[in-house]
């Protein structure tokens, strides 16, 4: 085994409750002023352009990225704040979640002066919505198998094949793709793939609309026809992606949205049980609690490793492991606690209906972001059992 | 626990690698091991870690006596280190000086009272009280007309019918029947059974987390190891996948059980927050220990179903640590309770006050 496991106690430092109190009250005001309702994830638009900008101007998006490319030098115990907060309210996050959690910090690693210059300002204040191209219709979990295409060109790449289960890309400005350059080798079957920045608005792109199971429209088919990419758009080491992926999974898979999709269910049942539940109930209500401070302590560590330049892919993928499961069980765990209460409990009505919601949703949450399975065995080989 | 390891933790393991190697324990015919290993435990300062100098102790430091405990944990040694840690810290809380040599805490169930009359004599029952037979000295906290007290006890003075958990290690029942307190003194305000328990609890979940993570290193170890179908057992995606979930164990507990001793070494006082720490820390590490028990018996097979081999000494403990200081049932039902009290509205910024 490479290492043990470690999970240091990172506490929050005092900025960072300094500014948890601004977050609520900001969210508090646009619950107030009817921007969403934290009660009702179904209803209502995830994604708002005039709420993201707002968030923008409050400075909360690409906290931590330099002032120099519109970001604010903060640390990523900031962010973690910011973005638990925004997760726990339910709020339309949509616009440039994506763009804050992973796609700025490959630009700011990756691309040109002028792309950053030009670029990362815009997520900062909101503007600009992103999305990632990764899955194909022939490569999920495994990534390497990708097959749409980057042809050299004068000046450029041109572009074809087709990604899907993107998701926002009816919505997106922009997408950071992964694309082949060249064939795998013998020696490296990672080898050939290089990560492109891709304005969706080039001519080519066709976006096809994937309804889910909820009835709802978050992903789609992004179809590529000889589509055009000036050379200053390729994203680090051609044919060298698959070197880069680690920090940006280290990243997208230790954050509090994944623990925290379906909390609500679990405030509601609170509300539900009342101030004296029963035996069973308060046992059952303890467990929970116990989990869900267990995965934030993980998670908020992670977040420590990160501010301290780390690269915890095990640790992240742990967390997403244990935290996709456990948030994906909570729903079915609420609805037995809930099983005994009067049918006629203050909020019986919203419990249920937000128990259907979350139920639906449940099976994606341990898919999205590289499955179980794919976690697993990354663990696994951090273990040093491959 | 921290990559800064303290040098009382450094002593530790060294005095456990030396004197206590669980391989060699394991064929040892006696106990003639642990009165060396007592002996250097006692000399380097760490039995009374947790006991300030004017009372007889090192005065460590919490967050260092905590170290002690993980690598306790990590040797699954059966001797009484923690319960001595645990019985000082509890005597000091009251002003009370620390005899020398091994002593144990009481009580270890939620539902045993003991109580205290005006003339020092103590009553009542304390099922479960880990090496009471082992130990000359009972830290004991009672209830009196005053509210909680604490007292140092002599075992001789009290009635231990023999007894052992399922590891094998001393887990006694004991009777004070008007049985005279060494000394006794009142607690300190705000000091009761509950945070006389969860730091207990907490100690367990540490040691857990210790347990956990030895049990981890062996199990890879042991699949990188172990042939079968041509190929070492690491190579099947099936055990690949246990010990990932194994993983998730060891690191849900370490967390857990983490924060709750750093919580605990740096709090004011037994508070809303420290309880949530310290109840979670004992409900997941308990929880870890359950399944993370079955997954490294399942990838040894038979061979760690033997008693010659070292995986019982920790999974047994472990399993039975979950009983000691209430099990993960008492403490949800009590964390349930005190969340469900707080309100819907007060939970989310409990859990981020964290
Ligand atoms: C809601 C949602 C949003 C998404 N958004 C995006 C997006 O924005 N951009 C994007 O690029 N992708 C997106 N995805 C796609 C997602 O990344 C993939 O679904 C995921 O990586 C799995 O790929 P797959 O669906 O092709 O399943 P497959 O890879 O075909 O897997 C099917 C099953 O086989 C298992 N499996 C596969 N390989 C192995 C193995 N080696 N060992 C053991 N088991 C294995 C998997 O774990 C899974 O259980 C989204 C998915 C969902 C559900």
């Amino acid at each position: 085994m490479t290492a043990q496991l470690e999970f240091d106690p990172i506490r929050l430092p005092p900025e960072c409750e300094a500014l948890r109190r601004e977050v609520r009250a900001f969210l508090a005001e646009e619950i107030a002023a009817g921007t969403f309702d934290p009660d009702r994830p179904m209803h209502g638009d995830m994604h708002n352009t005039e709420f993201s900008k707002r968030v923008g101007a409050k400075g909360w998006i690409g906290l931590t990225w330099p002032k120099k490319y519109g970001g604010h030098e903060r640390t990523f115990l900031e962010r973690y704040v910011v973005t638990e907060e925004f997760r726990i309210a339910n709020a339309p996050v949509r616009q440039y979640f994506v763009a804050d959690r992973q796609s700025g910090p490959i630009l700011l690693k990756y691309a040109p002066e002028h792309i950053k210059m030009d670029i990362l300002p815009r997520i900062c204040r909101g503007e600009v919505c992103f999305v990632i191209g990764m899955s194909e219709p022939n490569s999920g979990s495994d990534l390497f198998a990708a097959k749409t295409k980057a042809t050299k060109a004068d000046g450029g790449w041109r572009i074809n094949g087709n990604k899907i289960w993107t998701s926002n890309a009816h919505i997106a400005d922009y997408m950071i793709g992964l694309f082949r350059t060249s064939p795998s080798t013998k020696e490296n079957r990672r080898h050939g793939l290089t990560q492109f920045l891709v304005d969706l608005k080039t001519d080519g792109i066709t976006i096809n609309p994937i309804y889910q199971m909820t009835g709802q429209h978050d992903f789609n088919e992004v179809v590529f026809d000889n589509v055009f990419i000036p050379d200053d758009c390729v994203l680090g080491e051609i044919d060298g992606a698959w070197k880069q992926a680690t920090s940006e999974l280290a990243y997208e898979r230790s954050g509090p949205e994944r623990f925290l999709e379906t909390f609500y269910v679990l405030t509601a049942l609170i509300r539900a049980l009342g101030s004296e539940p029963d035996l069973r109930s308060a046992e059952g209500l303890g467990r929970l609690v116990a989990q869900a401070h267990a995965l934030r302590r993980m998670s908020v560590s992670v977040a420590g490793m990160l501010q301290a330049g780390k690269e915890p892919v095990v640790e992240g993928s742990l967390v997403k492991d244990l935290g996709t499961i456990w948030e994906q069980k909570l729903p079915a765990r609420v609805r037995e606690l809930a099983a005994f209460l009067e049918p006629d409990v203050g909020n019986r009505a919203t419990l249920d209906e937000q128990l259907a919601f979350a139920m639906t949703i449940a099976p994606k949450l341990t898919i999205q972001g590289g499955t179980t399975e794919v976690l697993r065995g990354i663990i696994a080989r951090g273990l040093g059992l491959r | 626990m921290t990559e800064n390891v303290s040098i009382v933790a450094e002593s530790a393991t060294r005095i456990f690698a030396d004197l206590a190697d669980p391989q060699t324990i394991n064929r040892a015919k006696d106990a003639a091991w642990k009165a060396p290993l007592w002996q250097a435990l006692t000399d380097a300062g760490l039995t009374l870690a947790w006991v300030p100098e004017a009372l007889g102790g090192s005065d460590a430091g919490l967050a260092e006596g905590f170290e002690v405990i993980d690598v306790a944990g990590r040797f699954a040694a059966s001797v009484p280190l923690v319960e001595t840690l645990l019985a000082g810290w509890l005597l000091s809380q009251g002003g009370i000086a620390s005899p020398g040599g091994p002593m144990t805490i009481a009580p270890g169930r939620p539902s045993d009272t003991i109580g205290l009359n005006a003339s020092g004599k103590l009553s009542g029952r304390a099922r479960g009280i880990p090496f009471a037979q082992d130990c000359e000295h009972i830290a004991v906290l009672a209830s009196g007309a005053e509210g909680a007290s604490i007292a140092l006890v002599e075992t001789k003075n009290c009635r231990v019918t023999p007894g052992a958990n399922p590891a094998g290690d001393a887990s006694n029942e004991v009777l004070f029947a008007d049985t005279p307190a060494v000394e006794w003194r009142p607690a300190s305000a705000g000091f009761d059974r509950t945070a006389m328990l969860l730091m207990g609890g907490v100690a367990r979940s540490v040691q857990t987390a210790g347990a956990l993570g030895a049990v981890l290193r062996m199990s890879v170890a042991y699949a990188n190891d172990r042939v079968a179908f041509e190929r070492p057992i690491a190579k099947f995606q099936a055990i690949q996948h246990s010990l990932a979930q194994l993983a998730g164990e060891v690191a849900a507990a370490v967390a857990a059980s983490g924060s709750a001793a750093d919580a605990i070494a740096h709090m004011q006082s037994f508070d809303d927050q420290i309880f949530l720490e310290a109840a979670s820390a004992k409900i997941r590490s308990a929880e870890a220990a359950e399944k993370g028990a079955a997954i490294a018996h399942q990838v040894h097979g038979a061979i760690g179903f033997t008693n010659e081999h070292i995986l019982h000494r920790f999974t047994l403990r472990m399993l039975a640590w979950r009983d000691d200081f209430g099990n993960e049932s008492h403490w949800a039902v009590e964390l349930g309770r005190k969340v469900a009290a707080g309100g819907a509205d007060a939970f989310w910024p409990l859990l981020a006050s964290r």
